[in-house]
């Protein structure tokens, strides 16, 4: 015990004292934002360039109305449309927007020829195409005889909002669903990402040791056994220090960055739909009480339940799949491709738990997704997503019950194959190979 | 534990009980049989060369005393007593393929090896510094074993092979990839190793080196014990009475006798071969009536190499 513990310091400290994890976990998720923000910033700037339009209205049929927006000038010319092509050629202009010479009040597609040499860019031809369709909406309820108010009160939007009846203590929103299964999606999910990045490190650590020699050394001291747990706990606790380390980061940086992506949407919005002033201040209040109710539901999650199930589910998983990745390391060595032709029977099963947990997020109730939540080596990512919709007792303890005698089973499994393969050189594993050894004697 | 007051096995003499006794020892891999029924003892406090060429299961005996892997016939004690979890903190295990952490600093990773082998973080320090100090490399001790040469890592291996003072030591191929000045240097502490009561089992296929070093040995092929004994002994058993004469002046070089006969001679020397029934005097007494003026008369005795080569082959005769 006493050196399973010297091994667990030994994997814990010269990871934990790396360069490579104060850059991981203190720069990574800072890099994060900075990328997301930066992907933000990108989305909502669109083009700044100034352009001038010209709007050649033969007709009038627009009645000399039309909005400009922050970048696209729209101009309604009375000159002639040769005028206009020549103000074109001397560079006055950027283009010329053709109305055509009467509108049929029948029709619902109109197609109005932009005339430039230079295309609009997507998101600017669906602001001018709004903005025109806005007037000849206008132009119809005029030519139509209809009440432009009465118009408006025919837009009608439903929400339904959910009343429980015989739990009248638990509070719910049409928003319960929702947050429950994102945030389930999010911790399945960063499963996925944590046992793949933890599990490769515990396989590149295993061969390491065999590739520089040290561990005849090693095994002479200690039963190959004890060396492989050290491994797996001292690799898992760095996995949990940084993911603490995040969690709380992302507590401390949350409210910084919702109140700036917050913004960042809203603004685009308004670029993208033409929203007048009033419209973008409803929109503002009305993502503010959704960002309200949001959190309101996050806080009604019941992670008393959530967190430690999660870490059950991850200690389950990262177990079974970090097991097994050492295995794979101790079986081959030097050769990193065959290590990959070789991970890829172990990855089916995780990329498999990650699809299906995604389909959990949006039904978490579908018989493929209960199944996969029982089933070891699916359940920790999917179970997870599960859980903030409060599954049947049963289907849960089910589930662990399988999660940990199978985790038993992999790591039993794993290092029957771990102590043959460390001592084993020049032999090229395969999945016959690596049964065989696990029959060998001692 | 059970303790053994008394040898199960051996000459059951208490001053010489063995610190490694090894009964019908068996270890098979699925196809082959790597060790073979090996029996032999290390007497405490020698030098035992443990010999054999690549293949011949060296290793594989190595590793089952090493508690690397088991046997599975046969039986074993350490000092008296049946290899345990206790072992391994009395073995110091140079393997011929030798290997550190190369991102850990010396320091680190000596404390790390030796607290594997069940000393206290205290006990270990003291101990590496002295040997650091013996070897005048102290201030490698914050040093990542990256920045060192491949004569000084030798040198931090060996260290980690000794320091917690084992009582038998095995070193598997130990000159391996040493310039002249490490090997002496090794082969000077192995001596004073072995001169403060530490048992040594020197494993090599390089035989010339086993003759200086060893005094006794056994002899492996193909899993099995060949040959056992001492180094002078096994000599001694395998010479071939030949002799070489060197001589000053003319000699008769179509010299024939009953009692020899001459192998090869060159400029100075002679080698000769005396026939069964008749002794190296009645060579002497021969050539010198011959009115030979001779200087120099030494007995040619077998090399280690020309023994288990002879052991060998009659082998594969059988």
């Amino acid at each position: 015990m006493n050196k399973i513990w010297l091994i667990i310091t030994r994997e814990f400290s010269t990871r934990v004292k790396s360069k490579a994890f104060l850059l991981g976990t203190f720069l990574a998720p800072l890099a994060m934002v900075a990328f997301f923000a930066l992907i933000g910033f990108v989305m909502s700037r669109g083009s700044d360039e100034q352009r001038n339009i010209a709007v050649y209205d033969k007709n009038d049929l627009l009645k000399g109305a039309i909005e400009s927006t922050d970048n696209i000038n729209l101009d309604i010319s009375s000159k002639s449309f040769a005028d206009l092509v020549k103000d074109y050629e001397e560079k006055k202009i950027d283009g010329i927007i053709e109305i055509p010479e009467s509108i049929n009040e029948n029709e619902n597609r109109f197609q109005i020829t932009y005339h430039s040499d230079d295309q609009l860019a997507i998101d600017e031809s669906l602001i001018v195409g709004n903005r025109i369709e806005d007037r000849i909406r206008d132009y119809k309820v005029k030519s139509l005889g209809l009440d432009l108010e009465k118009i408006d009160k025919l837009s009608t939007y439903v929400s339904l909002a959910p009343k429980t009846i015989i739990e009248k203590d638990k509070k719910i929103s049409s928003m319960t669903n929702i947050v429950g299964s994102v945030m389930g999606g999010v911790i399945g999910y960063a499963m996925f990402m944590i046992i793949i990045f933890y599990g490769g490190q515990v396989m590149r650590s295993v061969m390491e040791e065999k590739v520089n020699r040290i561990i005849e050394v090693l095994i002479s001291s200690v039963k190959p056994y004890q060396l492989m747990m050290g491994k797996i706990i001292g690799v898992g606790s760095v996995g949990l220090l940084q993911i603490s380390i995040w969690v709380l980061l992302l507590a401390l940086l949350a409210p910084l960055s919702s109140m700036f992506i917050g913004a960042e949407t809203t603004s685009s919005l308004t670029d993208v739909a033409g929203v007048s002033p009033e419209d973008m201040q409803a929109a503002m209040s009305e993502g503010q009480e959704k960002m309200v109710q949001v959190m309101q539901e996050l806080r009604n999650l019941n992670w008393a339940v959530l967190i430690p199930m999660s870490i059950i589910y991850f200690l389950g998983g990262y177990f079974a799949y970090a097991s097994l990745f050492a295995a794979l390391g101790s079986a081959v060595g030097e050769d990193i491709n065959e290590a990959q032709t070789l991970m890829l029977p172990i990855m089916m099963p995780l990329m498999l738990a990650v699809y299906i947990a995604f389909s959990a997020v949006q039904a978490p109730n579908t018989s493929l997704v209960v199944w996969s939540s029982i089933i070891p080596l699916l359940s920790s990512v999917v179970m997870p997503v599960r859980l903030p919709a409060s599954p049947p007792v049963w289907e849960v303890i089910l589930s662990v019950v399988l999660l940990i005698a199978f985790c038993f089973f992999f790591v039993w499994l794993a290092g029957r194959i771990y102590r043959v393969g460390i001592l084993m050189y020049g032999k090229k594993a395969s999945f016959r190979e690596l049964a065989k050894w696990v029959f060998f004697k001692g | 534990m059970i303790r053994y007051s008394l040898p199960i096995f051996g000459n059951n003499e208490i001053q010489h009980m063995p610190i490694l006794s090894l009964d019908n020892v068996v270890k098979r891999y699925h196809n082959h049989t790597a060790v073979d029924h090996v029996t032999f003892n290390v007497e405490k406090g020698s030098i035992f060369g443990l010999l054999g060429p690549n293949g011949a299961g060296k290793t594989s005996l190595i590793r089952i005393i090493t508690t690397i892997t088991g046997a599975d016939e046969g039986r074993i004690l350490l000092d008296g007593e049946p290899l345990s979890s206790f072992s391994p903190a009395q073995i110091g295990y140079l393997p011929e393929e030798r290997g550190l952490y190369k991102k850990m600093k010396v320091g680190e990773q000596l404390l790390y090896l030796a607290q594997l082998k069940g000393m206290t973080k205290k006990d270990a320090r003291d101990s590496l510094f002295a040997w650091l100090e013996k070897f005048d490399i102290k201030d490698w001790w914050g040093k990542k074993v990256d920045e060192l040469s491949k004569g000084m890592q030798q040198k931090i291996q060996f260290i980690s092979t000794v320091c917690h003072n084992p009582k038998l030591l095995i070193l598997d191929e130990p000159f391996s990839g040493l310039d002249p000045i490490n090997t002496n240097l090794i082969k000077d502490e192995i001596y004073e190793l072995n001169k403060n009561g530490t048992s040594i089992i020197f494993s090599t296929h390089r035989m010339e080196q086993v003759e200086q070093i060893c005094e006794d040995i056994v002899l492996m092929n193909k899993g099995k014990v060949i040959l056992e004994g001492r180094v002078d002994a096994l000599q001694e058993r395998f010479k071939e009475n030949k002799f070489r004469i060197g001589f000053k002046g003319n000699l008769d070089r179509e010299l024939t006798s009953d009692s020899f006969e001459v192998l090869s001679d060159s400029e100075d020397d002679l080698i000769i071969s005396v026939k069964e029934g008749h002794d190296s005097n009645e060579l002497l007494r021969e050539l010198m009536d011959r009115g030979h003026d001779i200087i120099s008369y030494n007995e040619i005795l077998p090399t280690l190499n020309e023994i288990f080569i002879k052991q060998v082959d009659g082998q594969s005769d059988e």
